[in-house]
This record gives structure tokens, sequence and C-alpha cells, in this order.
């Protein structure tokens, strides 16, 4: 026991030692929740857009009125022709155009309907499509105030994001991600790096023909890095609540059980890579490729599941981020109580247990 | 100057405080052999990675080749060769890739390249390897493959870094073979050591003490001074005194 | 019973034979020298010494276990210097030898005598970083972590790669004073001069043991009379001996050339009467003791010629 604490001493003088490890363990959390916080709103507000009427009729000038007083776009001056839209459009003071024509009103009353033109500067595709949504919106809104029984004979398509995010409030979203993301990174990478710089160093040998069990290693690597991702964890729920202000909806202690489970998958696949491997870079590239982009892409995070292809669908089902995601969304945002995570738990919790098992059997204790 | 291969005159690089090279002066004449010698720490690869055109000095000045190290140091790094213990080729290229490379990064022409290639690997009695990859050669063979290539863009200077640590003693002879060939044919040779028999084959050496050139002359000339009959012992007597060493 | 023994030890990688068939002992108590350049196969000895490495062919035994069988049994007997002196770089020297204390179920009081003469020398440094210490502090730092646990069997691979001349010769002397500790020390190293220092030695080279025996001994078996030559111009005078009928080896050793004569019976006058006919100015010759390197070059010459392998020398 004694040795086993003298080891993990060690560990953390390591850790607290390094300044890019310091950097990437408190650092990232910090930088990332505030990044995702205030900068990456996925929402669009402000957008600038210019509006050519040309028709002036009742119509036209109601639905620009109504353009103009959506907190989504911010009406800059009306355009002279096509040539002024795309020079507007190439220095960025305005990403869409909208044009009534010549006889708007009228139109409306024809078989065929009236047009609008809408222009939507797609250089930037995610911002045109939510853009001309908008749009749609807005032009569908005034559509059922004239005429509340009719049916609309176009689709909406909102965006996911749009629809839950009732409260204005993009930051929710993406903490349980960043959270997933972080262990990941400090119990996956920090661990598989730490035991793959015993190797590189050539302390591996000395402690491998030493009376120290060679397991015993194993656990003294992760336990610092348990430690180290539970205090991560505390600081991103800190921040969230004090400077994002979200609010934590369910049980903390159920947030804190559940976390320990998921990262003790990273930890246990953080070992099993560093036995893959005699590099530090090696396992950090692995760590970040194999582990990281996947639990961005495929967990539900960035981007929803259920638009991706079966494939990706199937793959994202072996991920554990993608059950821990599920998760923290449930009992962080939506409150929920065990009952409802039982299953992802039970899944989570296999895991677990499973790559501890194959990460500690696995062990080389010997060179190769 | 013209027929100097290097001269330096109080050449200096400090990092903050610490003066890693402390004004050290010395020539090299054209076709010498110099024994560039000193413990570890001494700060013999830092004046080398001046001398290669590597690295700036903080004061003083040198030229190689006749290039001034401070505004000419990309026609000194043309005009040289280079070889070290810890690199000199691609361990997954061919032999022939190897050269290959290095002669085209010195501008060798292909042509010439070909008909040089095919010299060197008969000289060395590779011919057979010539198309394996450089990775499954014994560290001998590599060593002395890897001054070949340093060489092959005729350089006016080779500069050696601990080429011969850890290879086998007939290994190493060859070597030296080698180097002395390259002597007669015009070429410079800069070589450092830890093998103080080596020392011996040099023309002069200059032995590096915290930093500074401690002694400089041919080693019948330094075992005279010291009154020793090995340049171990003038060498131990030097280096004894270093305060670098123990710390 | 030995301390160590290998018993026909053959280590592959792949198709790459490191070790072949090798077999030696060493007794207890005894400072055992493993001498041979890089690549000879000298770590790998090590690592299946240490029980790292499993042996293709092969038995060992270090202090009655075998090595693969008991190997926890040995871990917890040896002290182990792997290459690059394994420290922590960014622990203090207090904190490394602390660290390796508490792993070996020690402490650094416990067997304080024992590292003493070696332990003052760096004491000065104590809250230094191991990263920042000079290679000969580095050296004596882990052979302190290594006897920390008293071992019954040290292995120190190459130890003195690296590390400057004065403190090299300090090292030595530290492992010569350890010996009256009754631990068994089996030290490898390149250099040749070392092996001297050596109760015994085994030679090697390209995974194989070309003698084992002790160093003076060694030098008497050297078959044939040795001398030494040295002239003005000695490039020139290696070149013409080289190509010389009588002359069976001539390497170049420093400031003087070693030659052997293919004939049995031979002195200096012959080699004087073969040298003029080069006409070489200042001509000295004298007999001379031969080295562990003369002995080295020689065995190796001969293992090149029993492969015919194409880089054979003799010198010439």
């Amino acid at each position: 026991m004694k040795r086993l604490l003298a080891f993990i001493r060690k560990e953390f003088y390591h850790v607290f030692r390094d300044k890019r490890t310091l950097l990437i363990l408190f650092g990232l959390p910090v930088a990332q929740i505030l990044l995702f916080g205030f900068a990456l709103s996925s929402e669009v507000k402000n957008i600038g857009i210019a509006i050519q009427d040309n028709s002036h009729d009742i119509h036209s000038e109601k639905i620009t009125r109504k353009i103009q007083s959506s907190d989504y776009f911010h009406v800059e001056n009306p355009i002279l022709d096509y040539k002024d839209v795309e020079n507007r459009f190439k220095d960025g003071s305005i990403k869409c155009a909208v044009i009534f024509p010549l006889n708007f009103g009228s139109e409306m009353q024809r078989p065929g309907g009236a047009k609008i033109q809408v222009i939507a500067d797609a250089s930037d595709p995610n911002t045109a499509t939510i853009v001309t949504n908008y749009l749609v919106a807005i032009v569908g809104d005034y559509q059922r105030e004239l005429n509340p029984t009719a049916k609309l004979n176009y689709q909406i398509v909102p965006e996911l994001r749009h629809l839950y995010n009732e409260q204005q409030n993009g930051s929710l979203n993406f903490i349980p991600g960043v959270i997933a993301l972080i262990f990941m990174i400090v119990s996956t990478a920090l661990t598989s790096v730490s035991v793959v710089r015993e190797k590189e160093l050539g302390t591996m040998e000395i402690l491998l023909v030493s009376p120290f069990k060679p397991i015993m290693v194993l656990i003294a690597k992760a336990i610092p890095y348990l430690v180290l991702s539970l205090i991560n964890f505390m600081l991103i729920l800190f921040l969230s609540v004090y400077i994002l202000h979200v609010e934590i909806k369910g049980s903390f202690l159920l947030l804190l059980a559940e976390s320990i489970l998921f990262i003790i998958t990273c930890l246990s696949l953080g070992l099993l890579i560093s036995n893959v491997t005699d590099s530090q870079q090696t396992a950090m590239l692995i760590s970040m490729m194999g582990m990281m982009i996947p639990t961005l892409l495929l967990t539900g995070f960035m981007f929803p599941l259920e638009s991706m292809p079966w494939i990706f669908q199937v793959v994202s089902h072996i991920l554990p981020s993608r059950y821990y995601y599920t998760i923290v969304k449930a009992v962080m945002l939506k409150g929920l109580g065990f009952k409802f995570v039982w299953k992802e738990t039970l899944i989570l919790a296999g895991m677990a247990v499973f790559l501890l098992t194959i990460a500690l059997k696995k062990f080389k204790i010997r060179l190769s | 100057m013209e027929n100097k291969a290097i001269v330096c005159k109080d050449l200096t690089k400090q990092f903050g405080d610490f003066k890693a090279v402390d004004k050290i002066s010395f020539e090299v004449s054209e076709g010498e052999i110099f024994g560039f010698l000193g413990a570890n720490g001494a700060g013999k690869t830092t004046a080398m990675r001046i001398l290669c055109g590597l690295s700036f000095p903080t004061s003083g000045e040198a030229t190689v080749a006749g290039f001034d190290v401070y505004k000419q140091q990309e026609k000194i790094k043309k005009n040289i060769g280079y070889m070290s213990q810890k690199f000199s080729l691609y361990d997954n290229l061919t032999i022939l890739e190897n050269i290959e490379f290095y002669g085209g990064v010195y501008g060798v022409s292909r042509p010439e390249i070909k008909e040089r290639s095919q010299d060197l690997v008969k000289t060395l009695g590779l011919e057979k390897e010539a198309k394996k990859l450089v990775g499954g050669l014994p560290l001998g063979w590599k060593q002395k493959l890897a001054f070949s290539v340093a060489v092959f863009h005729r350089p006016k200077i080779v500069f050696l870094d601990e080429p011969t640590g850890g290879v086998d003693p007939i290994t190493r002879r060859q070597f030296w073979d080698m180097i002395y060939e390259a002597s007669a044919n015009g070429i410079t040779v800069f070589v450092t050591t830890h093998y103080m028999d080596e020392a011996e084959y040099c023309n002069r050496i200059s032995i590096m003490v915290d930093g500074r050139v401690e002694a400089i002359d041919s080693p019948a000339g330094l075992k005279n001074r010291f009154n020793t009959t090995s340049m171990d012992e003038v060498f131990y007597e030097l280096a004894r005194n270093a305060k670098r060493a123990a710390d | 019973m030995p301390s160590v023994t290998l018993n026909n030890i053959t280590k592959k990688y792949g198709d790459f034979v490191a070790v072949d068939n090798v077999s030696f002992e060493v007794q207890k108590g005894e400072l055992f020298g493993l001498i041979g350049p890089d690549g000879a196969g000298k770590t790998s000895i090590f690592r299946v010494l240490t029980t790292l490495l499993i042996a293709e062919e092969g038995t060992a035994i270090v202090e009655g276990h075998d090595v693969v069988k008991d190997f926890q049994e040995i871990r917890n007997k040896v002290g182990y210097m792997p290459g690059k002196f394994s420290l922590y770089q960014d622990l203090t020297v207090k904190e490394n030898l602390n660290f390796f204390a508490t792993i070996f179920g020690t402490t650094i009081e416990e067997n304080y005598d024992l590292i003493k003469d070696i332990y003052d020398q760096i004491k000065p440094f104590n809250n230094r970083r191991a990263g920042k210490l000079s290679g000969g502090m580095k050296q004596k730092l882990a052979l302190c972590c290594a006897l920390i646990h008293k071992p019954e069997v040290l292995f120190l691979d190459e130890p003195t790669t690296g590390v400057d001349v004065v403190s090299r010769s300090e090292f030595w002397e530290m492992l010569d004073k350890l010996k009256k500790q009754q631990i068994t020390i089996v030290v490898s190293t390149p250099y040749m001069d070392e092996a001297k220092l050596c109760d015994r030695i085994a030679l090697i080279q390209n995974g194989k043991i070309m003698k084992v025996d002790q160093p003076q001994e060694i030098i008497n078996s050297f078959p044939k009379p040795l001398f030494a030559a040295k002239a003005k111009n000695i490039y020139k005078l290696l070149k013409d001996l080289r190509t010389d009928t009588e002359i069976e080896s001539c390497d170049a050793f420093g400031e003087f050339i070693h030659l052997t004569l293919k004939s049995e019976t031979g002195n200096e006058e012959t080699i004087k009467a073969i040298a003029e006919k080069y006409n070489p100015e200042n001509f000295q010759v004298k007999k001379i003791q031969p080295t562990i390197e003369d002995s080295f070059i020689r065995l190796m010459r001969e293992q090149n010629n029993s492969e015919e392998f194409k880089g054979a020398s003799n010198g010439k």
C-alpha cells in the first residue's frame, strides 16, 4: 500500500511539473467552456439582409416589416442591382437578399401564387440554410395570419436545435459533449501517454524488474488521472452553473456516479492504447484520432445521429461516449432520474468492466 | 586566409548568462584532419553547429570554406558535409535511394549521381545490398556508408560528430582509412571523438574545457607539453579540472 | 553454484539472430564484463537475464531461479541499470532515490552504507532535478537507485557510454569497492580498455561469444608475438605494410601500428628488414604485450573468416 501511494505521489509530481500537461488538464476545459459558451453559438443572429421591394404593396410591406422586427435579421440598405448583391456578399455586409417582384400583391391572388426571390450567400451553407428557413418561416407566418385555416403547401424544416431550444440558450447542449470530450482527453490520452513515457524513458524496465507487481503500475497510473478527471468535472460544472448560468436539473450524485463509470472506461482505453505503442507521440495520436474524433462526430454531440448514414449509426453504438452523452443530457439537462437511464448505465458499466479487465490482462510484463 | 578551411576568432555563444562557447580561436588548414575534442558539456556541439551554419554566434568571427558564419550560412551548408553518430541515413530507404537523395539535396547532377553511386557501392563492397534497406545493415556498414554519402558531393570540409561511437574495432579502423583517403583527396576533416587513440590519427587536436579551447597542437606536441605518453592522460589532465563535468 | 548461468541462449527478432547460442557463467561476487560493440547482442542478453525477454532457445539461471519460470523471484533480487540511465527527469535526486527505495520495499537509510560513497558525491545536488544533472552525475544516481535494495546481482547495461572520461574511471572505482560487498556485478561496455578492470570478461560480437576468460589470460593466449611500429608518415607505412606478403595483420593503434608476422618466428629485426623495403622515415619497432583490443580484433577476424563475411579484412 505504501508503495502504491509512493507511486501515485510520483505521478502527481510528473503532472504538476509538466507545463504542457497542466495546460491540457486545466486550460482546455476552461477554454472549451468559454469558447462554446460565448463565441460558438450555433444560433444565428443579426444577419445582414437587404430587401428590394419593387411592388410596395401592403403585403410586401408587411412582410418587410416582419423581417425588420425580427431579431434574426439586421436590415441593411436596399440593393441596387444584382451586381450590388454580389459585391455585398463578397464584403460580407449582407448574407441574404430578398426581392419582391413588381406586382407581388396582385400576383398573390392568382392560381400560381406570388413569388419572392431569396438569394442567400451559401459560401457558409449552414448559415444559408438557417437564413432561408427563417425567411420561409416568416413568410409562412404571414400566410397564416392572412388565412388561418388554409393548409400550407410547403414545409418548414427547422433545425433540431432551434426547436429544442426555446430558451435562446445555446450553451446547454454542448456541455455534456464537452464533458465527454474532456474525459476522453484527460483520462484516455494522458493516461496512455503517461504509461508510454515510462517505456520511452526506460524507467518501465526498472519498474518491471522490481518486486512491484506490474498490475500495480497500471493502477498507480490510472488513479491520479481518475482524480484529476473528477476535479475537471467539478470545474466544468462550476463554470457552467456560475458563468453560463446553466442549472443542473437532475441529481448531482447520479451524475457523479455515471461520470466515474465513464472515466473508468476512458482510463481502460488509455491503458489499452499504451500497450500497442512505445512512442508517446503515437499514443497521443491514437488517443486523439481514435477516441476524440469519433466522440466529436458520432455521439450526437455536434451532429444529430438520426441524420447519419446507417453505418455510422451502427459504429456509434460501440462508443462508450455515446451512452455517456445520452445519460448526461438526460440527467443534467432534462432532470431525469435513474430509471430513465438504467439501460445506458448498464451498457456503460458493462463496457467499463470489460475494458478494464482486458487492459489489466493485456499489460505486458515483459518487453516484446 | 585563402587556404584556411576554417578560421575562428573569439567565437562566443551565450545563452543568457551561460557561455556555452567562450571566445574560442583557431584555424584549420585545407586537407587537415582536425580533431575537436572535449568532454560532454564542454561546448563542442554548440561550436560545431555554428561552424556548420546551423546557429548564429553571439559574438566573434568565423569563416568556413571562406564563407562568413553570420552572413553566408547557406553557402557554408552547400560546401560542407556532415555526419553524426545519431543520425546519418534513412533506415527505410535503400542504399541507392539514400545516395540519390543526399546527392540531389547537394545539387549533384543526375548522371553524376548514377555514375558515382555505382562506384561508391562497389568500393564499399555493397553491390549485393545496394537495393536493400539501410535499416537492415549492421551498424558498422551504416557508418561507413554514411561517411561516403557525406562526402559524395565532394565538399571542401566534412564535419564528423562522433562517427565511430559504439562501432566494432575493425570497422572503426576501416572508417579512419576512409578519412585518410578523403584527406588525401583534399577534403578537410573536422572530427570529434571520444576514442583517444583516434585523436592520434589527427594532424592537430584542440581540446575544449568549460567552453574554452584549453589546448591546441599536434598529438605529439600535446604529449610533450603535458609530459605524458598517451593522449588519454593528456585528456585526463585537462578534463579533470573542468568545472562543468563535475556539475 | 554460480550466480548467473546461460546455457545455449538464442534470441531472435524475426529473422535476425541477436544472440546466437551463448553460454557462460558468472560466479558469486565476480565483476564480469560483457565486452562488445553496439549490435553485438549485449542488451538482449541483459534483457533475457533480467527476465524482460524470453529467449527462443536455451535456459538461464540467476541466483538459482529460472528466468522464465521464476521470473518474479529474480525481479525481487536483482538490481538493473538499463542503458541511457533511466531516471525520472523531472524528479529531484532525492525524490528519485526515495521512489525507487519505496518500490523495492526499503528506505534510503536501510542500506545507506552500501551507497554512501557514491551518494555523497551527488548529495550536494539532492534537490536538483535529474534532468539537469551532467552525464556523470546521472550515472551515479542511477547506480544508487539500482543498489538501494541491496541486490544479490547487479546488471549494468553500458553504464559508461556517453559519459566523460573522468566519470568513467570514477565509476569503475566504485564498482571495484562494491565487489567487497559480495554483490555479483555484470557490466556491459563497448570500451575495450575498461575490460581489464573486470575479474573475467566475455568478448561478444555478432551475437556470438568469442572468448570468456580473465583479461590477463586472454592477453596471454594471443597466439603470435605482437609488435608496435611507427614512422613519420604513419598512413603510408600502414598502406605499404598491408601489401607485404610476410605481414599477417596490420592495424592502426593511435600513433603506432600493431602488426603480426605470418611466420611463427620473427622479431624486431625481421620487421625492420621488411619495413626498409618501403623506405620509411624515422622508423621504430618494438615487441609489445597485446591489449584486449588486439585480441578482440584477432578473434573478430577469425569469426569473420569462418563465416566468409564479405567485410573481413586483415588490416589489408
